[in-house]
Protein backbone atom coordinates (compact mmCIF):
# COMPACT_ATOMS: atom_id res chain seq x y z
CA UNK A 1 0.00 0.00 0.00
CA UNK A 2 2.83 2.59 0.61
CA UNK A 3 4.35 2.21 -2.47
CA UNK A 4 1.27 3.38 -4.09
CA UNK A 5 0.78 6.82 -5.97
CA UNK A 6 -1.67 9.25 -4.86
CA UNK A 7 -3.60 8.57 -7.68
CA UNK A 8 -4.08 4.81 -6.81
CA UNK A 9 -4.96 5.32 -3.17
CA UNK A 10 -7.43 7.85 -4.11
CA UNK A 11 -8.96 4.92 -6.39
CA UNK A 12 -9.33 2.99 -3.53
CA UNK A 13 -9.95 5.85 -0.81
CA UNK A 14 -13.31 6.78 -3.02
CA UNK A 15 -14.08 2.92 -3.81
CA UNK A 16 -13.68 2.26 -0.32
CA UNK A 17 -11.68 -0.24 -0.28
CA UNK A 18 -9.18 1.35 2.13
CA UNK A 19 -10.24 3.95 4.97
CA UNK A 20 -8.56 7.48 5.59
CA UNK A 21 -8.00 6.17 8.77
CA UNK A 22 -6.53 3.00 8.01
CA UNK A 23 -4.20 4.52 4.98
CA UNK A 24 -3.04 7.09 8.42
CA UNK A 25 -2.44 4.44 10.71
CA UNK A 26 -0.17 2.65 8.15
CA UNK A 27 1.90 5.80 7.15
CA UNK A 28 2.18 6.73 11.07
CA UNK A 29 3.45 3.21 12.00
CA UNK A 30 6.35 3.49 9.20
CA UNK A 31 7.13 6.81 10.04
CA UNK A 32 7.33 5.16 13.97
CA UNK A 33 9.48 2.82 12.72
CA UNK A 34 11.60 4.73 10.55
CA UNK A 35 15.39 6.37 12.05
CA UNK A 36 15.75 8.86 9.19
CA UNK A 37 15.13 12.01 11.45
CA UNK A 38 12.84 12.71 8.78
CA UNK A 39 9.77 14.04 11.29
CA UNK A 40 9.87 16.62 13.78
CA UNK A 41 6.39 16.62 14.82
CA UNK A 42 4.20 14.17 14.70
CA UNK A 43 0.43 13.63 16.52
CA UNK A 44 -1.09 10.65 16.10
CA UNK A 45 -4.68 11.81 17.48
CA UNK A 46 -4.46 14.82 15.26
CA UNK A 47 -3.89 12.84 11.87
CA UNK A 48 -6.43 10.26 13.01
CA UNK A 49 -8.95 13.00 13.65
CA UNK A 50 -8.28 14.66 10.05
CA UNK A 51 -8.81 11.00 8.85
CA UNK A 52 -11.77 10.73 10.49
CA UNK A 53 -13.00 13.82 8.92
CA UNK A 54 -11.91 12.58 5.73
CA UNK A 55 -13.82 9.31 6.03
CA UNK A 56 -16.71 11.32 6.75
CA UNK A 57 -16.46 13.30 3.47
CA UNK A 58 -15.54 9.95 1.30
CA UNK A 59 -19.02 8.57 2.75
CA UNK A 60 -21.23 11.22 1.75
CA UNK A 61 -19.18 11.98 -1.78
CA UNK A 62 -17.87 15.26 -1.12
CA UNK A 63 -14.69 14.95 -1.98
CA UNK A 64 -11.93 16.13 -4.15
CA UNK A 65 -8.68 13.73 -5.30
CA UNK A 66 -7.32 14.79 -2.21
CA UNK A 67 -9.40 13.42 0.29
CA UNK A 68 -7.88 11.45 2.93
CA UNK A 69 -4.53 11.29 1.00
CA UNK A 70 -2.08 11.74 3.68
CA UNK A 71 0.77 14.13 3.12
CA UNK A 72 3.41 15.91 5.31
CA UNK A 73 4.44 19.68 5.34
CA UNK A 74 7.63 20.70 5.73
CA UNK A 75 8.16 22.62 9.11
CA UNK A 76 8.44 25.69 6.78
CA UNK A 77 4.87 26.13 6.80
CA UNK A 78 2.96 27.40 9.77
CA UNK A 79 0.63 24.85 11.50
CA UNK A 80 -1.78 25.89 14.00
CA UNK A 81 -1.94 21.99 15.74
CA UNK A 82 1.71 21.22 14.81
CA UNK A 83 4.35 22.86 15.96
CA UNK A 84 6.76 24.78 13.65
CA UNK A 85 10.13 25.01 13.99
CA UNK A 86 11.67 26.27 10.84
CA UNK A 87 14.89 23.52 11.86
CA UNK A 88 15.91 26.22 14.21
CA UNK A 89 16.41 26.44 18.23
CA UNK A 90 15.00 30.50 17.80
CA UNK A 91 11.45 28.35 17.07
CA UNK A 92 11.93 25.08 19.60
CA UNK A 93 8.82 25.60 20.95
CA UNK A 94 6.73 27.59 18.72
CA UNK A 95 3.08 26.75 17.78
CA UNK A 96 1.16 29.32 15.20
CA UNK A 97 -1.64 30.69 15.76
CA UNK A 98 -2.95 30.45 12.20
CA UNK A 99 -2.12 27.54 9.14
CA UNK A 100 -0.48 28.64 5.92
CA UNK A 101 -2.12 29.36 3.11
CA UNK A 102 -1.14 26.00 1.49
CA UNK A 103 -1.97 24.23 4.86
CA UNK A 104 -5.26 25.54 4.15
CA UNK A 105 -5.75 24.32 0.57
CA UNK A 106 -4.46 20.89 1.55
CA UNK A 107 -7.09 20.96 4.49
CA UNK A 108 -10.04 22.09 2.34
CA UNK A 109 -8.91 19.71 -0.01
CA UNK A 110 -9.21 16.92 2.70
CA UNK A 111 -6.02 15.58 2.88
CA UNK A 112 -4.87 14.07 6.42
CA UNK A 113 -1.29 15.86 7.63
CA UNK A 114 1.07 13.70 8.95
CA UNK A 115 3.46 15.74 10.80
CA UNK A 116 6.05 18.47 10.37
CA UNK A 117 9.47 17.65 8.06
CA UNK A 118 12.79 18.65 9.38
CA UNK A 119 14.84 20.76 7.16
CA UNK A 120 17.80 23.01 6.89
CA UNK A 121 17.32 25.79 9.25
CA UNK A 122 15.24 28.55 7.81
CA UNK A 123 15.50 26.75 4.78
CA UNK A 124 19.14 28.09 4.32
CA UNK A 125 21.34 24.63 3.50
CA UNK A 126 22.11 22.01 0.25
CA UNK A 127 22.42 19.01 3.03
CA UNK A 128 20.08 19.42 5.24
CA UNK A 129 22.69 19.64 8.07
CA UNK A 130 21.94 22.74 9.37
CA UNK A 131 18.79 21.78 10.89
CA UNK A 132 19.12 22.43 14.71
CA UNK A 133 17.40 19.42 15.24
CA UNK A 134 20.31 16.90 13.50
CA UNK A 135 20.55 16.22 9.78
CA UNK A 136 17.90 14.16 8.09
CA UNK A 137 19.50 10.47 7.08
CA UNK A 138 19.20 9.10 2.95
CA UNK A 139 17.13 6.38 2.67
CA UNK A 140 19.17 5.16 -0.08
CA UNK A 141 22.26 5.40 1.65
CA UNK A 142 22.14 6.21 5.48
CA UNK A 143 25.91 7.76 5.54
CA UNK A 144 24.47 10.66 2.62
CA UNK A 145 22.96 14.01 2.82
CA UNK A 146 19.57 13.85 1.87
CA UNK A 147 20.16 17.00 0.19
CA UNK A 148 18.30 20.46 1.83
CA UNK A 149 16.89 22.59 2.60
CA UNK A 150 13.36 20.61 1.66
CA UNK A 151 15.69 16.80 3.16
CA UNK A 152 13.04 15.94 5.35
CA UNK A 153 10.46 16.04 2.56
CA UNK A 154 12.15 14.05 -0.26
CA UNK A 155 13.70 11.37 2.16
CA UNK A 156 10.12 10.67 3.12
CA UNK A 157 8.77 10.42 0.10
CA UNK A 158 11.54 7.84 -1.01
CA UNK A 159 11.50 6.00 2.21
CA UNK A 160 7.67 5.49 1.38
CA UNK A 161 6.68 7.38 4.95
CA UNK A 162 4.11 9.47 2.77
CA UNK A 163 2.89 9.70 -0.46
CA UNK A 164 3.10 13.59 -0.68
CA UNK A 165 4.87 16.40 0.73
CA UNK A 166 5.33 19.72 0.80
CA UNK A 167 8.65 21.84 0.07
CA UNK A 168 9.97 25.52 -0.44
CA UNK A 169 12.76 26.14 -3.14
CA UNK A 170 14.41 29.07 -2.82
CA UNK A 171 17.66 28.42 -4.89
CA UNK A 172 16.93 24.60 -5.36
CA UNK A 173 15.32 23.35 -2.09
CA UNK A 174 12.74 20.88 -3.97
CA UNK A 175 14.74 20.14 -6.95
CA UNK A 176 18.16 19.09 -5.40
CA UNK A 177 16.80 17.09 -2.06
CA UNK A 178 14.24 15.88 -5.05
CA UNK A 179 17.64 14.55 -7.34
CA UNK A 180 19.49 13.72 -4.25
CA UNK A 181 16.47 11.05 -2.79
CA UNK A 182 15.62 9.64 -6.17
CA UNK A 183 12.02 11.58 -5.68
CA UNK A 184 10.39 14.02 -8.10
CA UNK A 185 9.46 17.11 -7.65
CA UNK A 186 8.74 20.96 -8.67
CA UNK A 187 9.00 24.17 -7.69
CA UNK A 188 6.43 26.17 -9.96
CA UNK A 189 6.41 29.57 -11.50
CA UNK A 190 7.42 32.34 -8.77
CA UNK A 191 4.04 34.09 -7.40
CA UNK A 192 1.98 30.80 -7.88
CA UNK A 193 1.86 28.92 -4.74
CA UNK A 194 1.15 31.63 -1.61
CA UNK A 195 4.02 32.55 0.73
CA UNK A 196 1.22 33.48 3.26
CA UNK A 197 2.44 31.67 6.44
CA UNK A 198 5.66 29.95 4.50
CA UNK A 199 8.74 31.11 7.10
CA UNK A 200 10.35 33.84 4.80
CA UNK A 201 13.89 33.37 3.89
CA UNK A 202 14.91 35.30 0.84
CA UNK A 203 11.38 36.77 -0.47
CA UNK A 204 11.52 37.38 -4.26
CA UNK A 205 12.74 34.24 -4.45
CA UNK A 206 10.76 31.85 -2.29
CA UNK A 207 8.19 29.50 -3.54
CA UNK A 208 6.41 26.81 -2.46
CA UNK A 209 5.94 22.96 -4.34
CA UNK A 210 4.92 19.11 -3.88
CA UNK A 211 7.77 16.60 -4.05
CA UNK A 212 5.75 13.03 -4.70
CA UNK A 213 6.69 9.88 -6.63
CA UNK A 214 5.55 10.83 -9.95
CA UNK A 215 5.19 13.83 -11.99
CA UNK A 216 1.34 12.94 -12.25
CA UNK A 217 0.91 13.40 -8.45
CA UNK A 218 2.79 16.43 -8.37
CA UNK A 219 0.28 18.08 -11.06
CA UNK A 220 -2.56 16.81 -8.60
CA UNK A 221 -0.47 18.18 -5.51
CA UNK A 222 -0.46 21.77 -7.62
CA UNK A 223 -3.64 21.38 -8.38
CA UNK A 224 -4.44 21.76 -4.66
CA UNK A 225 -1.77 24.39 -3.84
CA UNK A 226 -1.68 27.09 -6.45
CA UNK A 227 -4.12 30.07 -6.85
CA UNK A 228 -3.63 33.65 -6.06
CA UNK A 229 -3.95 34.87 -2.21
CA UNK A 230 -4.46 38.21 -1.64
CA UNK A 231 -2.39 37.68 1.73
CA UNK A 232 1.08 37.26 -0.30
CA UNK A 233 1.86 40.94 -1.90
CA UNK A 234 3.83 38.63 -4.82
CA UNK A 235 0.68 36.01 -5.66
CA UNK A 236 0.46 36.15 -9.36
CA UNK A 237 -3.66 36.66 -10.24
CA UNK A 238 -4.36 34.53 -13.03
CA UNK A 239 -6.84 31.47 -13.76
CA UNK A 240 -6.99 28.56 -12.03
CA UNK A 241 -5.38 25.36 -14.23
CA UNK A 242 -5.53 22.12 -14.81
CA UNK A 243 -1.76 21.25 -14.23
CA UNK A 244 -2.65 17.39 -15.07
CA UNK A 245 -4.43 18.14 -18.59
CA UNK A 246 -1.86 17.29 -20.77
CA UNK A 247 0.30 14.71 -19.41
CA UNK A 248 -0.80 12.25 -22.24
CA UNK A 249 0.62 14.57 -25.15
CA UNK A 250 3.26 13.27 -27.14
CA UNK A 251 6.47 14.21 -27.04
CA UNK A 252 6.78 14.28 -30.86
CA UNK A 253 8.66 17.43 -32.00
CA UNK A 254 9.59 18.51 -28.56
CA UNK A 255 12.80 20.87 -28.61
CA UNK A 256 15.38 20.40 -25.54
CA UNK A 257 17.63 22.92 -24.65
CA UNK A 258 20.79 21.29 -23.26
CA UNK A 259 22.81 23.90 -22.38
CA UNK A 260 26.68 23.41 -22.52
CA UNK A 261 27.31 25.01 -19.23
CA UNK A 262 25.76 22.48 -17.41
CA UNK A 263 28.07 20.15 -18.34
CA UNK A 264 31.62 21.56 -18.11
CA UNK A 265 33.92 20.53 -15.70
CA UNK A 266 32.87 19.75 -12.13
CA UNK A 267 29.86 17.89 -13.54
CA UNK A 268 30.61 14.10 -11.86
CA UNK A 269 30.95 12.15 -14.67
CA UNK A 270 28.78 9.72 -13.52
CA UNK A 271 25.89 12.27 -13.22
CA UNK A 272 26.43 13.23 -16.74
CA UNK A 273 26.32 9.67 -18.02
CA UNK A 274 22.86 9.30 -16.33
CA UNK A 275 21.55 12.60 -17.79
CA UNK A 276 22.61 11.65 -20.92
CA UNK A 277 21.16 8.41 -21.25
CA UNK A 278 17.50 10.52 -19.90
CA UNK A 279 18.36 12.79 -22.50
CA UNK A 280 18.61 9.90 -25.35
CA UNK A 281 15.73 8.41 -23.74
CA UNK A 282 14.09 11.28 -24.49
CA UNK A 283 15.22 11.30 -28.22
CA UNK A 284 13.68 7.98 -28.14
CA UNK A 285 10.08 9.24 -27.52
CA UNK A 286 10.76 11.63 -30.53
CA UNK A 287 12.41 14.94 -29.05
CA UNK A 288 15.03 16.45 -30.49
CA UNK A 289 18.04 18.10 -28.54
CA UNK A 290 19.05 21.60 -29.04
CA UNK A 291 22.92 22.66 -27.93
CA UNK A 292 22.11 26.26 -26.45
CA UNK A 293 24.39 28.18 -24.00
CA UNK A 294 22.92 30.11 -20.67
CA UNK A 295 26.51 32.00 -20.45
CA UNK A 296 25.70 33.71 -16.77
CA UNK A 297 24.85 30.03 -15.39
CA UNK A 298 28.06 30.45 -13.04
CA UNK A 299 27.35 33.85 -12.04
CA UNK A 300 24.03 33.14 -10.32
CA UNK A 301 26.63 31.49 -7.49
CA UNK A 302 27.76 35.07 -6.39
CA UNK A 303 24.61 36.56 -7.27
CA UNK A 304 22.20 34.22 -5.49
CA UNK A 305 24.53 34.50 -2.12
CA UNK A 306 24.18 38.31 -2.60
CA UNK A 307 20.60 38.69 -3.32
CA UNK A 308 19.02 35.90 -0.71
CA UNK A 309 21.22 36.93 2.10
CA UNK A 310 20.40 40.69 1.81
CA UNK A 311 16.59 39.39 2.18
CA UNK A 312 17.33 37.22 4.79
CA UNK A 313 19.01 39.67 6.92
CA UNK A 314 15.55 41.68 6.13
CA UNK A 315 13.28 38.69 7.21
CA UNK A 316 15.30 37.48 10.26
CA UNK A 317 15.10 40.81 11.76
CA UNK A 318 11.80 40.38 12.89
CA UNK A 319 13.10 37.27 15.58
CA UNK A 320 14.01 39.87 17.81
CA UNK A 321 12.54 37.88 21.52
CA UNK A 322 9.92 39.74 22.17
CA UNK A 323 6.79 38.41 20.27
CA UNK A 324 7.76 34.96 19.69
CA UNK A 325 11.29 32.42 19.53
CA UNK A 326 13.78 32.43 21.83
CA UNK A 327 14.60 34.91 24.70
CA UNK A 328 17.90 34.50 26.31
CA UNK A 329 17.49 33.97 30.16
CA UNK A 330 20.06 36.68 31.26
CA UNK A 331 20.56 39.89 29.79
CA UNK A 332 21.50 43.68 30.65
CA UNK A 333 19.01 46.16 28.76
CA UNK A 334 16.69 45.81 25.76
CA UNK A 335 19.59 45.88 23.36
CA UNK A 336 21.18 43.18 25.22
CA UNK A 337 18.71 40.78 25.26
CA UNK A 338 18.07 41.16 21.02
CA UNK A 339 21.81 40.13 20.66
CA UNK A 340 21.91 37.31 23.06
CA UNK A 341 18.20 35.65 22.14
CA UNK A 342 19.75 36.05 18.12
CA UNK A 343 23.25 34.69 19.24
CA UNK A 344 21.84 31.89 21.06
CA UNK A 345 18.86 31.22 19.20
CA UNK A 346 20.40 31.67 15.55
CA UNK A 347 22.74 28.76 13.92
CA UNK A 348 25.74 29.02 12.21
CA UNK A 349 24.90 29.49 8.68
CA UNK A 350 22.12 31.47 9.73
CA UNK A 351 24.50 34.05 11.44
CA UNK A 352 26.77 34.12 8.64
CA UNK A 353 23.91 34.81 5.89
CA UNK A 354 22.78 37.24 8.31
CA UNK A 355 25.82 38.72 8.62
CA UNK A 356 26.56 38.79 4.86
CA UNK A 357 23.19 40.50 3.92
CA UNK A 358 23.89 43.18 6.27
CA UNK A 359 27.05 43.79 4.84
CA UNK A 360 25.99 44.06 1.42
CA UNK A 361 23.41 46.32 2.00
CA UNK A 362 25.39 48.81 4.13
CA UNK A 363 26.26 51.92 2.85
CA UNK A 364 29.06 51.95 0.71
CA UNK A 365 28.67 48.41 -0.68
CA UNK A 366 25.03 48.58 -1.54
CA UNK A 367 25.65 49.62 -5.18
CA UNK A 368 28.96 47.20 -5.82
CA UNK A 369 27.01 44.41 -4.47
CA UNK A 370 23.19 44.27 -3.88
CA UNK A 371 22.07 46.66 -7.64
CA UNK A 372 24.93 44.84 -9.30
CA UNK A 373 23.64 41.57 -8.18
CA UNK A 374 20.40 42.46 -9.28
CA UNK A 375 21.44 43.85 -12.68
CA UNK A 376 23.25 40.24 -13.21
CA UNK A 377 20.19 38.92 -11.92
CA UNK A 378 18.27 40.41 -14.94
CA UNK A 379 20.83 39.36 -17.12
CA UNK A 380 20.40 35.71 -16.48
CA UNK A 381 16.92 35.76 -16.68
CA UNK A 382 17.50 37.40 -20.44
CA UNK A 383 19.56 34.43 -20.99
CA UNK A 384 16.38 32.17 -20.37
CA UNK A 385 14.31 34.04 -22.53
CA UNK A 386 16.38 34.25 -25.61
CA UNK A 387 16.12 30.36 -25.01
CA UNK A 388 12.64 29.77 -24.63
CA UNK A 389 10.64 32.78 -26.05
CA UNK A 390 9.96 34.38 -29.27
CA UNK A 391 9.77 33.33 -33.13
CA UNK A 392 12.88 32.38 -33.20
CA UNK A 393 13.29 30.52 -29.42
CA UNK A 394 15.54 28.00 -29.64
CA UNK A 395 13.88 25.11 -27.52
CA UNK A 396 10.41 24.18 -25.66
CA UNK A 397 12.57 22.82 -22.67
CA UNK A 398 15.78 22.86 -21.35
CA UNK A 399 16.90 19.85 -19.51
CA UNK A 400 20.29 18.82 -17.72
CA UNK A 401 21.64 17.98 -14.18
CA UNK A 402 20.07 18.84 -10.91
CA UNK A 403 23.20 18.74 -9.09
CA UNK A 404 26.63 18.40 -10.07
CA UNK A 405 27.37 14.87 -7.70
CA UNK A 406 25.03 12.30 -6.14
CA UNK A 407 24.42 12.66 -2.53
CA UNK A 408 27.52 13.32 -0.52
CA UNK A 409 28.50 11.94 3.09
CA UNK A 410 27.11 13.34 6.03
CA UNK A 411 29.69 15.93 7.57
CA UNK A 412 31.64 16.14 4.54
CA UNK A 413 31.11 19.93 4.16
CA UNK A 414 29.80 20.48 6.78
CA UNK A 415 32.39 23.52 8.17
CA UNK A 416 32.36 24.74 4.28
CA UNK A 417 30.33 27.26 3.38
CA UNK A 418 31.85 28.07 -0.26
CA UNK A 419 31.45 24.38 -1.12
CA UNK A 420 28.31 24.11 -0.31
CA UNK A 421 27.07 26.72 -2.45
CA UNK A 422 29.10 25.71 -5.31
CA UNK A 423 26.94 22.90 -5.86
CA UNK A 424 23.85 25.03 -6.24
CA UNK A 425 25.45 26.03 -9.84
CA UNK A 426 22.70 24.02 -11.98
CA UNK A 427 19.16 25.28 -9.38
CA UNK A 428 20.44 29.11 -8.40
CA UNK A 429 19.42 30.55 -12.20
CA UNK A 430 15.98 28.88 -12.35
CA UNK A 431 15.52 30.51 -9.21
CA UNK A 432 16.86 34.05 -10.07
CA UNK A 433 14.41 33.93 -12.68
CA UNK A 434 11.73 32.73 -11.40
CA UNK A 435 11.29 30.04 -13.63
CA UNK A 436 9.35 26.48 -12.96
CA UNK A 437 11.92 23.81 -12.64
CA UNK A 438 11.64 20.10 -11.87
CA UNK A 439 13.43 16.81 -10.78
CA UNK A 440 12.53 13.53 -11.66
CA UNK A 441 15.00 10.72 -11.21
CA UNK A 442 17.07 9.19 -13.88
CA UNK A 443 19.60 6.65 -12.78
CA UNK A 444 22.28 6.33 -9.88
CA UNK A 445 25.83 7.02 -9.31
CA UNK A 446 28.82 4.48 -10.24
CA UNK A 447 30.92 3.10 -8.00
CA UNK A 448 31.12 1.12 -5.02
CA UNK A 449 30.02 3.84 -3.34
CA UNK A 450 27.67 5.77 -5.61
CA UNK A 451 25.56 2.92 -6.99
CA UNK A 452 22.96 3.74 -4.54
CA UNK A 453 22.86 7.35 -4.92
CA UNK A 454 20.00 8.57 -7.25
CA UNK A 455 20.35 11.23 -9.60
CA UNK A 456 18.03 13.57 -11.02
CA UNK A 457 17.50 15.42 -14.22
CA UNK A 458 16.26 18.52 -14.19
CA UNK A 459 13.34 20.09 -16.26
CA UNK A 460 13.32 24.13 -16.59
CA UNK A 461 10.48 25.20 -18.73
CA UNK A 462 9.35 29.10 -19.43
CA UNK A 463 6.93 30.88 -16.96
CA UNK A 464 4.04 29.39 -15.99
CA UNK A 465 4.68 26.30 -18.31
CA UNK A 466 4.27 23.81 -15.23
CA UNK A 467 1.69 21.86 -17.11
CA UNK A 468 4.22 20.98 -20.09
CA UNK A 469 7.23 20.24 -18.03
CA UNK A 470 4.63 17.92 -15.90
CA UNK A 471 3.68 16.03 -19.37
CA UNK A 472 7.60 15.94 -20.62
CA UNK A 473 8.16 14.12 -16.72
CA UNK A 474 5.21 12.04 -17.25
CA UNK A 475 5.88 10.74 -20.42
CA UNK A 476 9.61 9.67 -19.17
CA UNK A 477 8.01 8.15 -16.42
CA UNK A 478 5.91 6.36 -18.50
CA UNK A 479 8.90 4.85 -20.67
CA UNK A 480 11.20 4.36 -17.53
CA UNK A 481 11.03 2.89 -14.20
CA UNK A 482 13.65 5.12 -11.81
CA UNK A 483 11.15 6.85 -10.30
CA UNK A 484 9.49 3.51 -8.92
CA UNK A 485 12.78 2.52 -7.67
CA UNK A 486 12.55 2.83 -3.69
CA UNK A 487 15.40 1.65 -1.25
CA UNK A 488 15.10 -1.34 0.58
CA UNK B 1 38.23 43.10 -1.45
CA UNK B 2 39.41 41.28 2.11
CA UNK B 3 36.90 42.28 5.35
CA UNK B 4 38.91 43.45 8.56
CA UNK B 5 38.04 42.04 12.17
CA UNK B 6 36.52 45.69 12.96
CA UNK B 7 33.54 45.34 9.70
CA UNK B 8 32.69 41.84 11.38
CA UNK B 9 32.41 43.36 14.73
CA UNK B 10 30.02 46.14 12.67
CA UNK B 11 27.75 44.40 11.15
CA UNK B 12 26.94 41.91 13.48
CA UNK B 13 26.16 45.54 15.73
CA UNK B 14 24.08 46.37 12.88
CA UNK B 15 22.68 42.60 12.88
CA UNK B 16 21.70 42.39 16.74
CA UNK B 17 23.88 39.51 16.99
CA UNK B 18 26.25 39.07 19.88
CA UNK B 19 29.55 37.54 18.88
CA UNK B 20 32.91 36.66 21.38
CA UNK B 21 35.75 37.64 19.93
CA UNK B 22 36.85 34.10 19.04
CA UNK B 23 33.85 33.43 17.23
CA UNK B 24 34.37 36.91 15.29
CA UNK B 25 37.49 35.52 14.07
CA UNK B 26 36.34 32.31 12.81
CA UNK B 27 33.38 34.12 11.14
CA UNK B 28 36.02 36.69 9.27
CA UNK B 29 37.43 33.24 7.85
CA UNK B 30 34.16 31.86 6.66
CA UNK B 31 32.78 35.54 5.45
CA UNK B 32 36.22 36.50 3.57
CA UNK B 33 35.89 33.20 1.25
CA UNK B 34 32.25 33.99 0.39
CA UNK B 35 33.47 37.31 -0.58
CA UNK B 36 36.19 36.06 -2.83
CA UNK B 37 33.03 33.90 -4.59
CA UNK B 38 31.23 36.96 -4.66
CA UNK B 39 34.19 39.31 -6.61
CA UNK B 40 33.55 37.56 -9.91
CA UNK B 41 30.62 40.06 -9.95
CA UNK B 42 33.01 42.91 -10.40
CA UNK B 43 33.98 42.07 -13.84
CA UNK B 44 30.50 42.34 -15.20
CA UNK B 45 29.97 45.04 -17.51
CA UNK B 46 25.92 46.05 -16.12
CA UNK B 47 25.94 49.50 -17.95
CA UNK B 48 22.27 50.75 -18.80
CA UNK B 49 21.19 47.33 -17.17
CA UNK B 50 17.79 47.73 -14.94
CA UNK B 51 17.95 45.80 -11.24
CA UNK B 52 15.64 42.94 -11.38
CA UNK B 53 14.07 42.90 -8.04
CA UNK B 54 10.60 40.88 -8.76
CA UNK B 55 11.24 37.83 -11.40
CA UNK B 56 8.26 38.44 -12.91
CA UNK B 57 9.06 41.59 -13.79
CA UNK B 58 11.79 40.21 -16.24
CA UNK B 59 8.17 38.42 -17.84
CA UNK B 60 5.67 41.62 -16.97
CA UNK B 61 7.79 44.66 -17.07
CA UNK B 62 5.06 47.01 -16.12
CA UNK B 63 4.78 45.22 -13.04
CA UNK B 64 3.40 46.90 -9.67
CA UNK B 65 2.50 45.39 -6.34
CA UNK B 66 -1.33 45.86 -5.35
CA UNK B 67 -2.56 47.73 -3.10
CA UNK B 68 -5.66 47.12 -1.10
CA UNK B 69 -8.54 49.44 0.06
CA UNK B 70 -7.56 51.22 3.12
CA UNK B 71 -10.23 49.31 5.31
CA UNK B 72 -10.20 46.85 8.17
CA UNK B 73 -10.17 43.48 7.48
CA UNK B 74 -8.71 41.86 10.54
CA UNK B 75 -10.44 41.35 13.95
CA UNK B 76 -9.20 41.13 16.79
CA UNK B 77 -6.35 38.35 17.80
CA UNK B 78 -4.51 39.55 20.54
CA UNK B 79 -4.78 36.53 22.67
CA UNK B 80 -4.12 34.37 19.91
CA UNK B 81 -1.28 36.12 18.60
CA UNK B 82 0.39 36.71 21.95
CA UNK B 83 0.21 33.14 22.92
CA UNK B 84 4.12 32.06 21.63
CA UNK B 85 5.54 35.22 23.20
CA UNK B 86 7.81 34.93 25.64
CA UNK B 87 6.59 37.60 28.46
CA UNK B 88 3.38 39.08 28.53
CA UNK B 89 1.13 41.15 31.02
CA UNK B 90 -2.16 42.63 30.31
CA UNK B 91 -2.16 42.20 26.72
CA UNK B 92 1.53 43.78 26.35
CA UNK B 93 4.41 42.62 25.61
CA UNK B 94 6.87 42.63 28.12
CA UNK B 95 10.52 43.93 27.29
CA UNK B 96 13.41 45.25 29.96
CA UNK B 97 12.93 48.76 30.64
CA UNK B 98 14.39 51.19 28.05
CA UNK B 99 13.29 54.71 29.39
CA UNK B 100 14.60 54.94 33.06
Amino acid sequence: MHTKTIKELSTLLQAKKISAAELATLFLDRIEQSDLNAFLHVDRQLSLRQAAVADQRLATGDTTPLTGIPIAHKDLFVTRQWRTTAGSKMLKNYTSPFDATVVEQFNAAGTVTLGKLNCDEFAMGSGNENSYFGAVKNPWDKRAVPGGSSGGSAAAIAARLAPAATGTDTGGSIRQPAALCGVTGIKPTYGSVSRYGMIAFASSLDQGGPLAKTAEDCGVLLNAMTGFDERDSTSIARPKEDFTRSLNDSLQGLRIGVPREFFGAGLAADVEQAVRAALAEFEKLGATLVDISLPKTELSIPVYYVIAPAEASSNLSRFDGVRYGHRAADYKDLSDMYKKSRAEGFGDEVKRRILVGAYVLSHGYYDAYYLQAQKIRRLIAQDFQRALTGADRQCDVIMGPVSPTVAWDLGDKTDDPVANYLADIFTLSTSLAGLPGMSIPCGFGQGEKNAQRPVGLQIIGNYYEEARLLNVAHQYQQATDWHQRAPV
Amino acid sequence: MTLALSDVKRIANLSCLELTEEQAGQTLDKLNGIFALVEQMRAVDTSGIEPLSHPIAALTADLALRLRDDVVTESNHREAYQQPAPATQDGLYLVPKVIE
